[in-house]
């Protein structure tokens, strides 16, 4: 059994790897989430004309694999003539997968908020957009915190996925220190810590936030 | 004669409250022996510390001169010999009524699946199944799902059944037909012990009955001498608020 | 437009993509016998492990479910080189997606194994049964029919994560994909969108399958509390 190798200089590469991935994963989930959030109020409020084509999204982007999206979108879309870079590809290619998601999640959310709800809102006066926007979305958005906590955590270890468009987030730094010093165990052994520690204190200030916005009576169909 | 089942001070705490305060009696083979009293008073508790269901803090508790409460004894065997009859059935969810009768035999007595089968036919029909063996407990009604349970405990051919409240979950209307079964049962001889509120059974069933309140037994005798002189003044109180309650004891 | 004209280019390669296909598979069906069998082991330690097993389930699982899919699957085939002994592709993608599938199936069994009440275990043990026979007859049956949504679930996730194993040069469609992509790089696209298709083909077939098997097992009044039907 050879030595085992791993260099303290390492460190800092993997560093700004991490902040690669970190960078990525917010920006993708926050594409993710206005579009996730547009094709669910489209496939619950919309007619047949926009409700469908939602679907037809939803289903491409659930049934598909990612790395198959994320090559359509890098390798495929110069065949159109758009060229992307590989940061953009990246974001742009998990930001439609995770908002195909999170219109399912944000679906389920805004149909678990009873319809008297809606109701009420309109006898008041209201009208349907604000309705929505002052009652059931922020109903909606209590209900989904657990669906939309698990989708951010999941989105953070899917985004290793960029290092295949030689980008050099966490995982795409690994390879290039471990290619070049052939160490790879270690190093990812290391990379795999990285991804540890970062899972459970994004789980932990998720956890957090819930109980902060918490209100009584309001939770997800089965809960208190 | 010996006893077949003897039952020796039997405590058991949770937590702080005491549930069993020392609970001795025994029990002769053939014999009907019914406990009531009030909720809450260790009734069920003590039935489960008898097949150890519930593990008892003190006490010791004999089945036909084995010990049952011994650490070093076959628990599993025992309990094979202790029929147990739940207050919610706890028929197996993903069984026909058949297979629920036949499991035991087969799984824990070893017989083969022919033999297991003729048997629990039998005794679907001793217990008045027998058009429901290809039914699943969803869609047999709580009177017939507490008779399955009775027919799945007789299959082990028990030395002795214990009835934990039977009819307490159950609908007015089909109390009469477990009652009905569990009567033939005691009335062919089989050795029972009854844990219930209904007094009418009591009454006409019970070689014996034990008042219990608050963890100990208050008073125990044959019906005719519990309900017509009862020693104890509680004994009388708390038969007097059945009565109120529950309008007489119509057998 | 001319799109479809390149699609139709495409079509020399699909039956080289097909079979590429099978070895996705193949793949995918050895990472679920491996993540069922061991999901299973580490449901029943969490629930009936005591302290010691169970602690060390829950770390297992927790471990295996927030790696990322492909630093698992460069451990895999990276590590045992490390170690002196060479792996090849398909085994290292089957036990790193392997164990990683088992962590989130163990969260699914134990999800079922909890929701049966627990009476059923008791009048098990009332019989005379061992803990291990009430496990094996009683409360698996129970568990495994409930589990089936859950699980498929888990199974519509996994079918695209094989691609993955492109990574550690495993043969499969996307690595293929990608060859014809570096042949002729204006096939770039169609491919990619008949890969996808494929996949969705696999995706669709799957559900309707386990569907089936849903429908097959199915038992009246045994279902997740708070579904219709049922008697838990």
């Amino acid at each position: 059994m050879t030595g085992f190798y791993f260099e303290w200089s390492f460190l800092p590469k993997l560093a700004q790897g991490l902040i690669l991935t970190i960078e990525i994963t917010a920006a993708c989930i926050s594409l993710g989430f206005v579009l996730g959030v547009l094709l669910a109020l489209g496939r619950v409020y919309g007619g047949k004309l926009v409700s469908i084509p939602c679907s037809i999204y939803i289903h491409f982007f659930r049934g598909t694999p990612l790395l198959t999206q994320l090559f359509i979108v890098y390798f495929g879309l110069p065949n159109w003539g758009i060229h992307l870079s590989a940061f953009l590809s990246g974001v742009l290619a998990l930001g439609l997968n995770t908002a195909a998601y999170q219109a399912e999640y944000f679906r389920g959310a805004i149909q678990a908020v009873k319809r008297g709800q809606m109701l009420a809102a309109r006898s008041l006066g209201m009208s349907r957009v604000q309705a929505i926007r002052y009652v059931i979305l922020p109903q909606a958005f209590r209900i989904v915190i657990p669906s939309w906590s698990n989708e951010l955590i999941l989105m953070l270890k899917y985004s290793s996925i960029v290092f295949s468009i030689s980008l050099l987030d966490l995982m795409g730094m690994g390879k290039r220190i471990a290619a070049r010093n052939f160490n790879y165990f270690e190093v990812f052994v290391v990379v795999a810590l990285f991804y540890l520690v970062l899972v459970l204190g994004l789980s932990q200030s998720l956890r957090w936030l819930e109980r902060r916005v918490r209100v009584p009576g309001l939770g997800a169909p089965g809960l208190r | 004669m010996n006893p077949l089942l003897s039952v020796e001070d039997i405590h058991k705490r949770y937590g702080k409250e005491e549930v069993l305060k020392g609970v001795s009696f025994q029990l002769r083979k053939g014999e009907t022996k019914v406990i009531i009293g009030p909720s809450g008073t260790g009734k069920s508790t003590l039935l489960r510390c008898i097949n150890r269901l519930t593990e008892p803090d003190r006490g010791r508790v004999w089945l036909d001169g084995v010990e049952v409460t011994s650490p070093k004894a076959n628990i599993n065997r025992i309990r094979a010999q202790i029929g147990f009859v739940f207050q919610d059935f706890n028929l197996f969810t993903h069984l026909t009524a058949l297979d629920n009768v036949r499991l035991g035999p087969m799984r824990v007595l070893g017989m083969r699946k022919e033999e297991a089968t003729a048997l629990a036919l039998e005794e679907l029909a001793r217990v008045g199944l027998s058009d429901k063996a290809n039914s699943y407990p969803a869609q047999l009604s709580g009177g017939q799902q507490q008779r399955v349970s009775i027919a799945r405990a007789l299959a082990m051919n028990p030395k002795l059944i214990l009835f934990d409240e039977p009819t307490s979950a159950l609908d007015p209307e089909l109390i009469g037909e477990v009652l009905e079964v569990m009567i033939q049962l005691a009335k062919e001889g089989m050795t029972m012990i009854v844990v219930t509120h209904e007094m009418g059974f009591a009454r006409s069933v019970a070689d014996e009955i034990i008042f219990m309140e608050k963890g100990v037994i208050v008073e125990q005798g044959p019906p005719e001498q519990l309900f017509s002189a009862p020693k104890h003044p509680r004994t009388a109180e708390f038969l007097r608020k059945i009565t109120e309650l529950y309008g007489g004891t119509e057998g | 437009m001319e799109f479809f004209l390149k699609l139709g280019e495409v079509g020399r390669y699909l039956p080289m993509l097909l079979r590429a296909s099978l070895v996705n598979l193949e793949l995918l069906g050895a990472l679920l016998a491996i993540g069922f069998l061991i999901g299973t082991l580490v449901a029943l330690l969490q629930v009936y492990g005591g302290r010691l097993l169970g602690t060390g389930a829950y770390l297992y699982e927790w471990v295996f479910r927030s790696i990322p899919a492909l630093v698992l699957l460069f451990l895999f085939y990276y590590g045992p080189a490390r170690f002196g002994v060479s792996i090849k592709p398909f085994l290292a993608a089957s036990l790193a997606l392997g164990f990683r599938s088992s962590a989130y199936q163990s969260q699914i069994f134990r999800g079922a194994i909890q929701a049966i009440p627990t009476g059923q275990m008791v009048a098990a043990r009332a019989l005379g049964m061992s803990r291990i026979r009430a496990i094996r007859h009683v409360i698996l049956p129970q568990a495994f029919r409930l589990a089936i949504p859950g699980w498929s679930n888990e199974f519509s996730s996994v079918v695209k994560d094989t691609t993955l194993a492109y990574a550690v040069t495993l043969n499969e469609i996307m690595r293929h994909a990608k060859i014809v992509m570096d042949n002729q790089y204006d096939l770039a696209m169609a491919t990619f969108i008949v890969v996808a298709l494929v996949f969705l083909v696999f995706t669709y077939s799957g559900n309707a399958l386990l569907g089936q098997v849903e429908r097959r097992f199915r038992i009246p009044g045994l279902q997740m509390p708070g579904t219709q039907g049922a008697m838990l």
